[in-house]
């Protein structure tokens, strides 16, 4: 872990990043934000850690906590809540057994999470299997891409 | 044979979903293995263009021979051969997969300024812009033009910001200008975060080049070396194309130390947003690039005295930026009779929702929305009838059916109760819920509040939990008017536009659809079936064959019955998910 913090902070002095910047960079290194990734950084760069958590926690592209080996996005537009996204979600949590609270399967599998619009409204309803977007999505198409995924480790 | 060929694949992100990446790769195999590059003096390219709006037929693509137009929709990778072999070798278009007459007047009724160049150039391509005369504005706004001429035809043209809010751009360019200091910044919004639009992403990832040409002539107008285009992580394909687009302009010279070799410095960089619809707000956005919470202030001055790092700053949405380039080149005038009175020019709207044209469109400024709905979008989907039209996202409203015929302004569209906002505008038809629409909404802007200030942080919470309640059958009386002497509240105490605006969808849904609030509070009723604690599902034993399809189908093992005899649902079991009603292939389950 140190070893890519260390790359980070070069990349936050180098490139005159700031807190948003460089809880993106841990975020993509690590998939989430862990908490001793921050205190680390906080000691070095001289900014209390209640700042990063600060951001980390007003922003929704940020996660404390380890997320699935595969992320599901179901997007809730307006025009796919209008196509019925919201079943989808629902539904999705039932299919993976999720607990209700909580978005990621207790064998930490898969996620299923909301945006709030990817901005793919013509091709509505739209979900993110690992970020590749997939239009005008059914319950259907998205057990089977489920099984795919299940069927490749 | 020497013929021009160009075959135009789209590839916005809604063409890449639809595997637009697989067909152009198709093309560039079939044109290579066919070794017809030699024999066309290599004429024939096949090459990504950005977002043509009709993402409904996607993938797209038009093969032009020789300036002779013809566009395919709905294609696989499987489908190239053919077209390939019979159209470009044979000449013979392959007709049954051409587009139909819908295509053609889904475009005819538009007026193309912004998205001229959307779906026709290769977006990652500076020289397929500059071939369609791009950076001739800033050249020339650069090289010959004072910085009080450009504003003044900026001002002239009655550009108003197509973020949502109309303020005249000139004016902020003007005062841009007039306020001195060594360091000054250009900022542009892409921080699209309404639910349902999508205009600016289809022009950062279709034409990136028009913005960058947009923004170095605001830096020239108002004297600023410093730029930032805030974009939506949520938009990664955008990123990577506006970058690419920066890296270009900096080997071209066009950005950085002494562009267009006139002296003049601009750099500019893109700030990833870190998902907080807030950041759309201009205060927000520049406490975002600073690195802190994204939470606006009270405005106290304009952004053009002190923005970002307190120091002057111009920020401008994508969709303006890009109008300006075209702005110098033609003038003022010509912007301006695009429009109305009021607001010149044209604006982009993403037509979505119920109706059966779904895509990126662009209209002058006046048109009605009939002509929007019945016209460009083609009517409603399925013979239903049309309910309501949701504009602005958010912190707009739904407009019923009698204001079809308003003409589109920002006035006129605040008139019927509603904002004009960046664009979004989503279809409602009968099936859609009045108060299911405003409680979604909330939910939004409740859960995107930045908690600063109360009347939105506790305001928008309460007036959510009283369309939950109404939404599940417990709805009181008195509850309407709760909601209304609430909305008016936050309406003038938030602090920014998003707590201002936040009530629009309660409070325009009730001006025009009362009716369906009362129903869900006095008969406990969801009018259009929506409302999942007030319907139930059940069999109609004439109809159901037994089949068995909703027994397998649903996940909480509700439906009891045995095969070739009618089935029933158990009300105690039942969760009201909808999967039997969408398995049925005999139309057997009904909700009421």
């Amino acid at each position: 872990m140190e070893k890519t913090l260390e790359k980070i902070l070069d990349d936050y002095i180098s490139n005159e990043g700031n807190i948003i910047t460089v809880l993106q960079d841990i975020e993509k290194a690590f998939g989430y934000i862990p908490e001793e990734a921050v205190f680390w950084f906080s000691k070095k760069v001289d900014i209390p850690a209640s700042r990063f958590f600060g951001a980390a926690t007003f922003y929704s592209q940020f996660h404390l906590k380890p997320r699935g080996k595969n992320v599901i996005t179901v997007c809730r537009g307006t025009a796919c809540h209008v196509k019925g996204s919201e079943r989808l979600i629902n539904r999705l949590l039932i299919e993976l057994d999720i607990p209700p609270e909580d978005d990621t399967t207790a064998d930490h599998k898969f996620t299923v999470e909301k945006v709030n619009c990817i901005g793919a409204c013509g091709i509505a309803p739209v979900t993110l299997v690992n970020h590749e977007v997939h239009g005008k999505i059914t319950l259907d198409k998205l057990i089977k891409e489920i099984k795919k995924l299940k069927t490749s480790e | 044979m020497k013929k021009d060929i160009v075959i135009k694949i789209c590839s916005g992100t809604g063409g890449v979903a639809s595997g637009g990446e697989g067909v152009l790769s198709a093309f560039k195999n079939a044109i290579s293995s066919s070794g017809m590059e030699a024999a066309f003096h290599k004429r024939c390219s096949a090459q990504k263009v950005g977002c043509r709006g009709f993402c409904s037929k996607d993938v797209l693509v038009d093969i032009i021979i020789d300036g002779e137009k013809t566009t395919y929709k709905h294609i696989k990778q499987d489908m190239v051969d053919r077209i390939f072999n019979e159209h470009i070798m044979m000449g013979n278009p392959v007709t049954e997969w051409t587009v139909e007459e819908e295509y053609h007047t889904f475009h005819n009724k538009q007026t193309k300024v912004v998205l001229s160049h959307c779906g026709e150039i290769d977006p990652e391509d500076i020289n397929a812009y500059i071939a369609v005369g791009g950076y001739e504005a800033a050249r020339k706004a650069v090289t010959s033009m004072d910085p009080r001429e450009i504003v003044e035809i900026v001002k002239n043209s009655n550009l108003r910001g197509r973020g949502g809010a109309g303020f005249p751009t000139g004016l902020k360019w003007e005062l841009g200008l007039r306020i001195k200091s060594d360091v000054k910044y250009v900022i542009c919004n892409g921080d699209e975060g309404d639910p349902g639009a999508f205009m600016d992403r289809s022009v950062m990832e279709g034409d990136p080049h028009s913005v960058i040409e947009g923004m170095i002539i605001c830096a020239k107008a108002t004297e600023s070396h410093n730029g930032y285009i805030y974009v939506r992580a949520e938009y990664p394909l955008a990123v990577r194309r506006l970058q690419m687009a920066i890296d270009q302009c900096y080997e071209k010279g066009f950005l950085g130390k002494n562009i267009f070799g006139t002296g003049l410095d601009f750099d500019l960089k893109i700030f990833q947003g870190a998902g907080a619809f807030v950041c759309g707000e201009a205060t927000a956005l520049m406490r975002s690039i600073e690195g802190k919470r994204g939470m606006p202030s009270p405005k106290l001055w304009r952004s053009a005295e002190k923005g970002l790092w307190d120091r002057p700053t111009v920020l401008n949405n994508v969709e303006t930026f890009a109008n300006i380039p075209r702005i110098i080149l033609n003038g003022a005038d010509w912007y301006k009779n695009l429009g109305t009175e009021r607001s010149g020019g044209t604006k982009v709207f993403s037509l979505s929702g119920k109706v059966k044209n779904t895509g990126l469109i662009e209209v002058p400024l006046g048109v009605s929305l009939r002509e929007i709905i019945y016209d460009i979008g083609g009517g409603i989907e399925g013979g239903k009838t049309f309910k309501a039209l949701q504009t602005g996202g958010p912190s707009g409203g739904c407009i019923p059916a009698e204001f079809l015929d308003t003409e589109v302004d920002y006035e006129s569209l605040a008139q019927a109760g509603s904002i004009m906002g960046s664009g979004g505008m989503v279809v409602l038809d009968e099936t859609s819920c009045m108060v299911n629409t405003a409680k979604f909404f909330l939910e939004f802007t409740q859960a995107e509040s930045c908690g600063k200030c109360t009347p939105c942080r506790i305001g928008t919470k309460r007036m959510l939990e009283i369309l939950e309640r109404i939404t599940s059958g417990k709805g009181k009386e008195g509850d309407i008017e709760l909601l209304e002497e609430l909305g008016r509240y936050i309406r003038l105490t938030s602090l920014c536009g998003l707590g201002m605006t936040a009530p629009n969808p309660v409070l325009s849904t009730i001006r025009y659809f009362r009716n369906e609030y009362e129903a869900h509070i006095r008969d406990k009723k969801c009018p259009a079936a929506v409302c999942k604690d007030l319907i139930t599902y059940s069999v109609l034993e004439d109809i159901c064959t037994g089949c068995g399809a909703c027994k397998r189908a649903c996940p909480a093992d509700a439906v009891r019955g045995t095969r070739k005899s009618p089935h029933r649902i158990d009300p105690d079991l039942c969760i009201k998910c909808g999967t039997c009603f969408d398995a049925c292939k005999f139309k057997a389950i009904t909700k009421s």
